[in-house]
């Protein structure tokens, strides 16, 4: 039975970042983009809590870390839906190549 | 005491009308007569001021040797590494600004009190009679001043006032013209001026007259004597430009445009000498350098037969004026050029006198013909005006120089010192300008006063306001040169540089200068009066056609600065114009073009979609991720912009 190295942690934590990357650059859903954008933050955390156990054990600051990181992104996901839905209001659209209004 | 009391509050004399123009400005415009009374009367204090100032600086000796000078500081500039400059402004009281002092206060005071009759129901009355005050206030500041930058000061002011006044009837193009020309010259020879006074301030670090005339006695402490001649001769140009001098003479004649009154205060009186005021100022600069007073000398004697031989041949009343006026500040350079400033300040007090009365004379004439300049369409206008041609006849006697007239003696004295420095080509030149002086006036006088009356003309003698001045002045004209005869010379005791000079009586060439005056006077009797048809004169003139054409087209100057203007001013104006259209305005819209181009470019990434620019995101950190594995951290950090 092999042991679970601090390898295995970070091609884990790589995998999660690339999907949600993979979702975030491909998907038209706005809410979609939003969950992607919460898994490449869980793969930092994955990382922080990795290093952190296997680099210094007696410290905790990886995972006090990943708390902060944590209440940040409820944060943002809040702020980020409270858009999404204003935007919906005015758009009746999630879709966000309806979205480019802001360009030049 | 009152008179100490002038003494040392000789600055109230320039604050007086200085306060006239404040309050004609502000207060009284609205109302002519209350800004007439102003002026007059602010002056009329000034000028008794002036004359009690006067009055105590030539009842003590002291004065002579030791000025009485009083300065405030005006302004000190430090800067760190430099020694500190201050400027004073003050007031220098010596026989010769005492002597300016009475004459500019008490010419102004009667010409002023002439303007009233002269400017009478023009709409800009009151607005005259502000300039005039305020051309008073500099012109007297100018004479008091003890500090060469505060006489620039209102020798600047001085030109202002001259270009307003000129430029008066600003209806008239020739008038804008004529105001602009005097502008434009006058600040082309200031700038050499200007030049001249900080290469003074720099070099001796000073421009108080009392202390640089003392270190400029030992100058070679401070610089060399090539320096000290660039010096002189900055200085010079502006007095150049300012006295009509040579080849800058140019704006004096068109200055005519403007009111008569003004022509006679300050293009004949007052502020053309300044600039022979200001060489006398500063002669003991000019002593040192004798190349310089050689150049002093021979653009005196050079303006004055030059002048004398235009003003021959002109026709307007005003014009022939204006070129004897060049003509005798020429005599007054040519004697200061010889080292004689008393002959120079003698012609220039004499001149004041009779030239401001002959201006006066013509502007009665003008009034009295509605402004009808020329000499040819007047004639027999002494049986309608007594006074003014019997006034102009005392001028006219006057400049010719026959005695026991005022010009008679100052003339005289600049011939002597002219002949006993041993210049005698300029004393030749003196001579036959003298000659051509006396001819070109009277035949002014004949042509205007005497011979047939024209029967178009109704002329009617003027309002006493006009007459009182001329009268004053001829008694001027008459006896103001009774302080400085050869035999008991006052003047001469007083207004002097270096030592009063005490020659012996000149017999020979006070015969010379009477015989020549009234050999021209004769001349002009014979070709104007005498023959009434002027058959004579015409002749001579198409006999001498070419001759007579260049002399009445005042040698073709006027054109020649025309086609400088033209082809070298404008020629480089127009190649500076391409310049700047092709290469400067080349590279500013070069810079702007390039600008926008790169913005055409960039703004394909400006795609508005939120996936594109996370994408363009990501290819960049993966661009340093790879960079940064590739050739590590320091690399790296260059292309982040040096964070580290």
């Amino acid at each position: 039975m092999l042991a679970i190295s601090l390898t295995h942690y970070v091609v884990l934590s790589a995998l999660l970042f690339s999907i949600g990357l993979f979702g975030v650059l491909t998907k038209r859903n706005a809410v979609a983009v939003l969950i992607c954008i919460e898994l490449m933050l869980n793969a930092v955390n994955i990382n922080l809590v990795a290093f952190s156990k296997y680099v210094t054990p007696t410290d905790f600051i990886g995972q006090i870390f990943s708390i902060f990181v944590i209440t940040v992104a409820a944060a943002e996901v809040g702020v980020g839906l409270a858009i999404i839905i204003a935007i919906y209001r005015n758009r009746l659209s999630v879709n966000l190549d309806d979205f480019d209004w802001l360009k030049w | 005491m009152l008179v100490e009391f002038a003494l040392y509050h000789a600055w109230l004399v320039p604050l007086l009308p200085a306060l006239a123009f404040g309050v004609i400005v502000f207060l009284t415009r609205p109302w002519p007569k209350l800004s007439a009374i102003v002026a007059v009367g602010s002056m009329a204090v000034a000028c008794f001021f002036a004359t009690l100032a006067a009055y105590g600086v030539f009842t003590n000796h002291e004065f002579v040797e030791k000025p009485l000078v009083y300065a405030t500081r005006w302004f000190s500039l430090g800067l760190p590494g430099m020694p500190e400059v201050q400027i004073d402004v003050g007031v220098q009281l010596d026989p010769t600004s005492a002597m300016m002092l009475f004459m500019v206060s008490f010419i102004a005071t009667f010409i002023f009190l002439y303007s009233i009759g002269y400017m009478e129901g023009d709409p800009g009355f009151s607005v005259f009679f502000s300039y005039l005050s305020l051309f008073g206030a500099s012109m007297l500041l100018l004479v008091i001043s003890s500090n060469l930058l505060q006489m620039f000061v209102a020798w600047g002011l001085v030109g202002l006032c001259s270009y307003l006044l000129i430029g008066f009837y600003s209806h008239k193009i020739s008038a804008r013209e004529a105001a602009k020309k005097a502008f434009v010259t006058c600040r082309v020879a200031d700038f050499g001026l200007l030049l001249g006074l900080l290469a003074l301030q720099i070099v001796f670090g000073t421009l108080n007259l009392t202390e640089l005339s003392e270190k400029i006695a030992h100058f070679e402490e401070y610089t060399t004597f090539g320096m000290l001649t660039l010096i002189a001769v900055l200085v010079f140009i502006g007095p150049i430009g300012k006295s009509g001098q040579f080849p800058l003479h140019v704006w004096l004649p068109d200055a005519m445009e403007g009111p008569t009154p003004v022509s006679a205060l300050i293009h004949a009186a007052t502020m053309v000498v300044a600039g022979v005021y200001l060489v006398g100022r500063t002669l003991f600069l000019f002593h040192e350098v004798p190349s310089a007073m050689q150049l002093v000398a021979v653009t005196g004697g050079f303006t004055a037969l030059f002048a004398a031989t235009i003003a021959i041949t002109q026709r307007e009343i005003k014009r022939i004026l204006a070129y004897s006026t060049v003509s005798q500040l020429g005599y007054m350079m040519l004697a200061l050029g010889v080292g004689s400033l008393t002959a120079s300040m003698f012609h220039l007090w004499t001149h004041a006198f009779f030239k401001a009365l002959m201006f006066l004379g013509a502007g009665s004439v003008l009034h009295a013909l509605h402004h009808k300049a020329d000499v040819w369409e007047m004639g027999g206008l002494y049986k309608k005006m007594p006074i003014t041609t019997w006034t102009f006849v005392i001028g006219g006697l006057a400049i010719a120089g026959i005695p026991p007239f005022a010009g008679f003696w100052s003339k005289d004295e600049i011939l002597v010192a002219t002949l006993s420095e041993g210049h005698y080509v300029l004393f030749a030149v003196g001579a036959f300008t003298a000659f051509l002086t006396a001819f070109y006036m009277w035949r002014m006088i004949f042509l205007a006063f005497f011979g047939e009356e024209k029967p178009e003309n109704h002329p009617h003698e003027s309002p006493w306001t006009m007459t009182v001045p001329l009268v004053v002045l001829a008694v001027g004209a008459l006896g103001a040169g009774w302080v400085g005869t050869p035999w008991h010379n006052v003047w001469a005791e007083w207004i002097f540089f270096g030592h009063p000079h005490h020659g012996p009586v000149n017999y020979g060439a006070m015969l010379l200068s009477i015989v020549l005056a009234a050999a021209g006077i004769y001349l002009a009797y014979m070709l104007y009066l005498k023959d009434a048809k002027k058959k004579r004169a015409r002749r001579l003139a198409e006999w001498f056609g070419p001759v007579y054409r260049m002399l009445y087209n005042k040698y073709y100057i006027d054109e020649l600065y025309l086609w400088f203007n033209h082809a070298l001013v404008d020629g480089t104006a127009r190649l500076m114009y391409l310049f700047d259209i092709y290469v400067v305005d080349g590279i500013v819209n070069g810079i702007g073009g390039f600008a926008k181009l790169s913005g055409d470019g960039l703004r394909v990434f400006q795609s508005g979609r939120l996936q594109n620019y996370a994408l363009i995101f990501f290819l960049g950190v993966l661009a340093v991720a790879v960079l940064m594995a590739f050739t590590g951290p320091s690399a790296a950090s260059l292309v982040l912009g040096g964070v580290k």
